[in-house]
């Protein structure tokens, strides 16, 4: 096991692959000389050349569209989106193209296309470009959008994304980059075949008191709230979703049905939310198990305000979800610190 | 809060005397308890509180008269609880369940930001019987599975809910109470029996909870209070049944251009009634530390009905000439059975007759109707050998068991009524005498 960065564990999975099979390649802005805004294709049009790593244009519609039909035709295109705010110009070409093609021409060609895209606010990058809209996709039968958190779910899961056949959309987070985590020795190997099963969420922190449920940077704030809680004696479960499409309604319902009660952290806005979907799966798949009702901890319903202080009272902390935890167990008659 | 209102104990009743307060101001009431004693045009007759609480006010004074629906006093949950001035008669029910209906919503969206639109839809039905416990799913789950009545337990969540919490204390308690009976119980059954003793609430695949009647409520209520307080003990004595069946065949042949039949049943009540007669120890019941004897000889037959067990009553049975026996029971037993019994007709018995005869019963232990004192458990009449003068010969014999409340009558008492009632049934010219 060593110690690297989520960034690094991007890049060096992304190379790995791109040493794995020939088809794979790369396109996006300024991914190629700059070597990316946020440094994952650092090295790659150097070992790959122009013809794997493609600069394009500031035109998210017309480069997506053309990956969609470079996987049409077979190869396996990783596209970045600089940030998620800007897939928003794509996204007829993520929605009415990638996602429908299978299924409308009678599944006479898939379209194995991964987006990389980071989401996430807190970096003072104001209101359109601090936006967390992945649920835009993960509304949309036809694809698949994975949510990482971790440095060695990340390698794993943009294996598994390059490797599908359907377009994924692989949702990175700005606050997540430089977190670091352990990772396999071999994850940077292209001989690695630890890929990440898509659609399966996972209990990332066993505990007895009540579930907190978050993905993405939200699933690491969740553990740190769980480990801060714990000095209190209470007992958090952490379920990290992980693939926000297919969602692995299974795991947090089992989760809930042991521990009878719920909050939901998410990043996004609260109003049909995903942790809207996920309250409602909560209360059909383990209606007779809460005992108190499923709370939900998101950004507050505003654009995002650039002024830093504003900012950070505008996500979820912490601390917010430290309170919510509280009064759901004092609710239900557990003794809370 | 809630207000006691004048009940409808008759259908012909207009209107209500309040006889005796039995509960004061300030009383703690538990559902079941007798808060009133009300006259109506019939009788007095006693009124339960169908809630726990404490009697806050009186409203009605002993001696007055007030018409049906009228306020007569205030339950509360608290007995400090102040009850606002409202007028006899008056009806306003919703207010209660409006305000329910909006703490309900406020709670669902207080997490969110719900505009006035979401709270209205997702505001959820309001209770159609009365205030239901605010309680969490998984309290309802447990106290199903535990067999606990949830409307028993007291929620320590937000606005009284009952959580987990409350549900788990609930059983430790009632655990607790009962842990030694259980052990041995358990200890004495076989341990494949234990595993599958468990019951099977969870999804309704293995089980399903019935609506259960008012009558049904009423018989498990009162048989359970009448096997918990009154010690019961049982005199068992068959009859030769020859002279009663001779009897029986020449009454009715006497009887035949009237219509009426006279039933064993028939006898057997009417000669209950005659031993009553001889021995007034047993026409009794003990009553809070109070022995009563009645004057009335009142003796109910118990009915089995689609809804459950009533027992409608004989007055003055020992008044009543056999065909009046066979016409009223028949008339009381046809009411009961299409539900239109007066509660008149059920209350006031002295003494119980049972009778599973019909079912082929050989004999039966039969729980005591409380007020009552006894009751007199009829088996199936049966051919037997028997021997008379040295002689085996055949006899149609019937078996009875009289149940007996040990507080108000002794074993020798109950044996010696029991004698008297044998001889008159085996001399059936004495029933009428």
């Amino acid at each position: 096991m060593s110690v690297i960065t989520y960034r690094q564990a991007l890049r060096d999975t992304l190379r790995a692959e791109m040493v794995r099979d020939e088809n794979v390649f790369v396109m996006g802005e300024e991914i190629g000389l700059f070597e990316g805004s946020y440094k994952i294709t650092e090295g790659l049009l150097k070992e790959f050349g122009p013809r794997r790593v493609r600069d394009t244009p500031i035109a998210e519609e017309g480069f997506v569209g053309a990956a969609v039909g470079a996987a049409m035709l077979g190869l396996r295109p990783v596209v970045e989106i600089m940030t998620i705010n800007f897939s928003l110009i794509a996204i007829d070409q993520i929605i009415n193209h990638a996602a429908k093609i299978y299924g409308m021409f009678g599944g006479q060609t898939s379209v194995p296309m991964v987006i990389r895209t980071p989401g996430g606010g807190g970096q003072q990058l104001g209101a359109t470009h601090s936006q967390n809209i992945e649920l835009f996709y993960s509304f949309v039968p036809g694809l698949k959008v994975l949510a990482p958190s971790t440095p060695a779910e990340a390698s794993a899961m943009l294996r598994a994304a390059i490797r599908d056949d359907d377009p994924v959309l692989l949702l990175e987070n700005l606050g997540l980059y430089n977190s670091k985590g352990e990772v396999p020795d071999d994850y940077a190997e292209p001989s690695n075949d630890d890929v990440a099963t898509i659609g399966r969420a996972k209990v990332t922190r066993e505990g007895s008191d009540i579930t907190l449920i978050g993905y993405s940077r939200m699933a690491m704030v969740a553990t740190q709230v769980a480990e801060q809680l714990a000095e209190e004696d209470i007992d958090v479960e952490v379920v990290d979703l992980r693939s926000l499409r297919p969602l692995d309604r299974q795991t947090f319902v089992d989760s809930v049905k042991k521990t009878g009660a719920a909050v939901i952290c998410e990043d996004d806005w609260l109003t049909y939310g995903i942790g809207a979907e996920i309250a409602a799966s909560i209360q059909e798949g383990a209606f007779d198990y809460l005992d108190a009702p499923v709370r939900r901890v998101a950004m507050a319903e505003v654009p995002m305000p650039y002024a830093k202080p504003l900012e950070t009272a505008a996500l979820p902390s912490i601390e917010s979800i430290s309170t919510v935890i509280k009064e759901t167990l004092s609710a239900v008659g557990k003794r809370v610190g | 809060m809630s207000e006691i209102q004048m009940p409808r104990l008759s259908d012909t009743m207009e209107e209500g005397v309040i006889s005796t307060w039995v509960k004061n101001v300030g009383d703690k009431v538990t559902s079941g308890d007798v808060l009133v004693e009300i006259e109506t045009d019939k009788a007095v007759m006693e009124y339960e509180a169908y809630e726990d609480g404490y009697l806050v006010k009186q409203t009605v004074s002993e001696g007055e008269t007030v018409p049906i629906g009228a306020v007569i006093g205030v339950i509360a949950d608290s007995p400090d609880a102040v009850p606002e001035d409202s007028g006899a008669g008056d009806a306003d029910e919703p207010e209660p369940d409006k305000e329910e209906q909006a703490e309900k919503a406020e709670e669902i969206t207080e997490a969110a930001e719900g505009s006035e639109a979401e709270r209205t839809s997702a505001a959820p039905e309001p209770a159609e019987d009365g205030p239901r416990p605010r309680t969490s799913p998984l309290a309802r789950r447990l106290a199903r599975e535990y067999g606990l009545d949830i409307t028993k337990i007291k929620g320590s969540g937000p606005k009284g809910r009952i959580v987990r919490a409350d549900i788990e204390a609930a059983r430790e308690r009632g655990t607790e109470e009962t842990e030694h009976a259980v052990e041995a119980k358990e200890e004495a059954k076989p341990s494949a029996e234990r595993a599958v003793s468990a019951p099977a609430f969870d999804d309704g695949r293995d089980s399903e909870e019935l609506q259960v009647s008012n009558v049904r409520k009423v018989i498990a209520r009162r048989l359970t209070e009448s096997k918990q307080t009154v010690p019961h003990f049982y005199l068992r004595r068959t009859i030769d049944a020859e002279a009663l069946r001779a009897f029986r065949s020449q009454i009715n042949g006497q009887l035949e251009s009237t219509g009426v039949k006279v039933s064993f049943n028939d006898l057997i009540v009417k000669a209950s009634a005659t031993a009553l007669k001889l021995h007034p120890a047993v026409n009794t019941s003990w009553v809070d530390g109070r022995l009563l004897r009645h004057h009335r000889i009142n003796v109910g037959v118990a009915v089995a009905v689609e809804s459950g067990l009533v027992v409608p009553v004989l007055h003055d049975t020992d008044k009543a000439t056999l065909s009046e026996i066979s016409t009223r029971t028949r008339d009381l037993a046809g009411k009961a059975r299409d539900g239109k019994l007066k509660p008149q007709e059920m209350s006031g018995g002295t003494f119980s007759v049972s009778n599973l005869g019909m079912f082929g019963v050989d004999s039966f232990s039969a729980v005591i109707n409380p007020p009552e004192a006894a009751i007199l458990a009829v088996g199936a009449m049966r051919q037997e050998p028997v021997v008379v003068d040295g002689e085996v010969v055949v006899r149609n014999r019937i078996a009875l068991e009289l149940s007996v409340d040990h507080r108000a009558v002794d074993g020798a008492v109950g044996a010696a009524f029991l004698k008297d009632l044998a001889e008159i049934l085996e001399e059936p010219m004495r029933i009428i005498l």
